[in-house]
């Protein structure tokens, strides 16, 4: 499941393109610096495939190893 | 199922370029390649003039800035009095191939045991999108406002076939960062370069396909649409010089 740390994110809408699962969208809340950042709409449908972590020009986004999540 | 972790390479913070700048992507590839290498610490970065200077508000680990254009100079200089580290160049179009030609072509036939990464965004980005070397025919800039015209400005520049005509260079490669397939092999290529490097090899120079979205006055997806049909098939990408496979 994808962790995004929306305080480096600056919405260029590169990891809800290249998403094959449709996971993300772009938010309605924007950060610090002023950017909607996007967030997971439907997480049960990520298969930690990574392709959003690795295109995300910042690196906003990472996948921890599965455990080390809280979901709670 | 696969993890990803920020590269340890670069600070915790926003990197200086614009949103959706592919730049910060090849920053991060090589972050990602010094990473897995577990050579970040004993690597050393030559920072240009340009865009490409950016790299110094996130870049974790050493870096030397230089004159514009001299880059692959001073890298010559560093890896020849520091052979055990990791050296690499990280230049823009301009720096590289307007101001920088010379030191480019020299260092690459000389066969210097550094890396080159060359991103090329067609445009001079940081001075405000004037025409580079590299502009596409027909492609707007703010110094060539009907589009580029190879009578009066000459064609882009394709530095991989060039560089790769000398005898010299161990390794040239080309990458598009517009698409997953394009961003994973640029990983791959970078990572070559570095350990074709630490073997004592020789020249070696990745170039990466990147764009400008403020300077291209485009949305950053419509970007990645205007490589697919523009940018790639001029500059395409692959590797034009392996000395390993050749020989």
């Amino acid at each position: 499941m994808v962790v995004i740390n929306d305080y480096l994110c600056k919405n260029c809408g590169y990891c809800v393109k290249f998403c094959p699962k449709n996971v993300l969208e772009i938010g309605t809340q924007r950060n610090k610096r002023g950017h909607f950042y996007p967030v997971a709409k439907e997480p049960d449908a990520c298969i930690s495939c990574a392709v959003c972590a690795a295109m995300c020009p910042e690196g906003a986004i990472e996948l921890p190893p599965k455990g080390d999540v809280d979901n709670g | 199922m696969a993890e990803y972790k920020r590269p340890s390479s670069l600070a915790d913070a926003p990197s200086g370029y614009c949103p959706g700048c592919l730049h910060s992507l090849a920053t991060k590839l090589v972050a990602e390649a010094l990473d897995e290498l577990g050579q970040a610490e004993n690597s050393l970065n030559v920072i240009s003039v340009g865009c490409s200077a950016l790299n110094i508000l996130y870049w974790g680990n050493d870096f030397l800035s230089v004159a514009h254009g001299r880059a692959p100079a001073a890298a010559t200089g560093i890896k020849r009095t520091n052979p055990e580290r990791l050296v690499f160049a990280y230049q823009g179009d301009g720096d590289l191939c307007a101001i920088g030609l010379a030191e480019i072509m020299s260092a690459a036939n000389r066969g210097e045991n550094f890396t080159v990464i060359f991103a090329n965004n067609q445009t001079y980005g940081m001075t405000g999108g004037q025409m580079a070397p590299t502009t596409l025919i027909g492609q707007k800039t703010t110094t060539t406002v009907y589009g580029r015209d190879p009578q009066t400005t000459g064609y882009p520049m394709k530095m991989c076939e060039l560089i790769s005509t000398l005898e010299a260079p161990a390794f040239v490669a080309r990458y598009a960062l517009n698409s997953p397939k394009g961003v994973n092999d640029a990983r791959k290529g970078i990572k070559k370069a570095f350990q074709l490097q630490m073997a004592g090899k020789g020249f070696t120079f990745v170039e990466l396909l990147t764009n400008c979205p403020t300077n291209w006055h485009m949305s950053p997806l419509q970007t990645l649409e205007y490589m697919n049909t523009n940018t790639i098939p001029y500059f395409k990408p692959g590797v034009y010089k392996d000395t390993e496979v050749d020989a």
